[in-house]
């Protein structure tokens, strides 16, 4: 539904994107992930016809961003990052408005129906002006689901909402998503890693990388590192967990505590265990220090936070 | 088409919503009660004195006049606005050419300006009852046909200065000055200046209008003229959309 290839983007000298290639399928909720200025919004302003890109294509509901712009803005539904709206417009008015730009039939009718999905029912006659940001958030979500599109293209979706109906809309993309393309930025790591199928990457104009989120956390680490504690002195325990065959990595923490890691895919926690009981120490904690989607990202976009 | 009319009604409802809208209809209306009464009471006067009838068409060269000035500030925030509120980024992903847009943008103007022409339809029918057999029609007609061709070219023009600019009252002093320099400037060599002194009478707005259609006269060379321009500002407007986007 989305094909993506050699999309690169100048803004006079400063390029905003490089040679990015990707697609995204029916049915799949793709995470476009990546920290302020990498690219992600021009990106999704490439994808929905607002303007063209300096080099590359992209392939939209079947049809070329460029070359039939109109028929790809027909499929696309748009959230842009700003939300921007008419401010003083009230919301029934300015939805059945934009409705009426799509040639939406039975326009009244349609737009009480997506503000009912959205939870906005109660405010239709209330002024765009005097909603909260929240609220107002939803009012673009629901001009972005107004004509049933194709491909879904939602920035930064969830940004200024509650927790509750930050709940409430990542259910309403989930369940969106059965059904068509959904591609959405966000620089909440855990959203994208709870709402979307597949995670794009992306810093300073580039794709770092893209895969599953499950994927990315394997593949990044490559083994995975545990640490254990024990009750009491802890001198020769470094030692001990030597010995296990298949063990490396071993480090000696300032608490005592003792980390070390295996390879993935050969979970070599009883041995360990039975190791640690057999030198005679009371064994309090054997955790798996799984790598967060957090540390993989500072990993992959090498951010200052990292250095911090 | 349909997309023009879709965003011209959006476009006339919202000028309700603002009180500039309102005062420029007021700062037009006004005046021009004022200058009907004046026309009623020196003609009765002169009548005494075997004067002439009273005529109707003076007051729309009044609207025009006063259009130059006010039509700015109808069209000024025409596509500006959109542009600083973002909303521009709705238009320009929604399903709309971008002369869809722009000519959405004129025709609301347009349809603002043609309901306060309506209202100043009361003054000849006024007038009418005081003449007998009755004014020439005829002439009503042209001056009309004249002043929604002045005022559509100034709103075209108006409109696409308003795309050019993020900033609405950039967008209104340069329609503003653009209009002030092809009304009352462009024709002042022309008497220094013989053969090409012609060409800048005919740039001239106003002559199109004050010594031809609104005394009756309608020719084709006026018509073009205003049509023209019409379509010159439409088009700026278009590719200003455009350009924003590949900027």
């Amino acid at each position: 539904m989305i094909k993506v290839s050699g999309l690169t983007k100048d803004y006079g000298a400063r390029r905003a994107i490089q040679n990015l290639s990707f697609d995204a399928q029916q049915g799949e909720i793709v995470g476009f992930l990546g920290p302020n200025g990498a690219g992600k919004t021009t990106t999704m302003r490439i994808l929905t016809g607002y303007m063209p890109p300096t080099d590359g294509e992209a392939i939209v509901a079947g049809y070329d961003v460029v070359e039939e712009s109109l028929e790809v803005r027909k499929r696309v539904g748009y959230l842009p990052e700003t939300v921007p709206l008419y401010t003083d417009m009230a919301v029934f008015d300015y939805l059945k408005f934009m409705g009426e730009l799509r040639h939406i039939p039975n326009v009244d009718d349609r737009v009480d129906e997506v503000l009912d999905m959205v939870g906005l029912i109660d405010r239709a006659n209330g002024y765009i002006g005097n909603l909260s940001k929240g609220m107002r958030q939803r009012v673009g979500l629901a001009q972005a689901l107004l004509h049933r599109p194709e491909v879904l293209i939602l920035d930064e979706p969830t940004i200024g909402l509650d927790p509750g109906q930050v709940v409430e809309v990542r259910e309403l993309i989930r369940e969106i998503g059965k059904e068509r393309t959904v591609l959405l930025s966000t620089h909440l790591l855990h959203e994208a890693q709870n709402i979307c199928d597949r995670v794009l990457i992306i810093n300073k104009g580039k794709i770092v990388a893209e895969d599953t989120t499950e994927n990315l956390q394997a593949r990044l680490i490559g083994a995975e590192r545990v640490i254990v504690r024990v009750r009491g002195e802890a001198d020769e325990l470094a030692d001990a967990i030597k010995s296990v065959k298949g063990v490396r990595g071993v480090e000696t923490k300032e608490d005592g505590a003792v980390e070390f890691e295996f390879a993935s895919g050969k979970d070599l926690r009883p041995e360990v265990a039975k190791q640690v009981i057999k030198s005679g120490y009371d064994l309090l904690e054997l955790r798996p220090l799984g790598m967060s989607l957090e540390e993989i990202f500072l990993e992959l976009t090498g951010s200052d936070a990292k250095k911090k | 088409m349909r997309n023009i009319w879709t965003i011209a009604k959006r476009e006339y409802d919202n000028y309700f919503n603002s009180p500039l809208a309102y005062v420029v209809a007021f700062a037009i209306l006004l005046p021009l009660g004022i200058y009907f009464a004046l026309i009623l009471w020196v003609s009765a006067e002169q009548s005494f004195m075997g004067g002439g009838a009273p005529e109707a068409t003076p007051i729309n060269w009044l609207f025009v006049f006063l259009m130059i000035f006010l039509s700015p500030a109808l069209t000024m925030r025409a596509l500006s606005d959109e542009a600083r509120m973002g909303t521009l980024e709705l238009m320009l992903t929604a399903p709309v050419r971008d002369f869809e847009l722009v000519a959405g943008k004129w025709l609301g103007a347009m349809l603002f300006v043609l309901s306060l022409a309506l209202i100043t339809l009361v003054y000849p029918i006024i007038l009418n009852n005081f003449v007998t057999p009755s004014i020439d029609w005829m002439v009503i007609l042209s001056s009309y046909i004249g002043l929604i061709l002045v005022v559509s070219a100034l709103l075209a023009i108006g409109v696409g200065v308003s795309a050019i600019f993020t900033n609405q009252f950039a967008a209104f002093f340069t329609t503003l000055g653009l209009f002030f320099f092809l009304w009352f400037m462009i024709s002042l060599p022309a008497s220094y200046l013989q053969e090409s002194g012609e060409i800048l009478n005919y740039l001239s707005l106003s002559n199109h209008f004050s010594q031809s259609m609104n005394i009756g006269t309608i020719n084709l060379g006026d018509i073009a003229y205003y049509l023209s321009l019409t379509v010159l500002g439409l088009f700026v407007g278009t590719t200003a959309i455009e350009i924003r986007r590949w900027r």
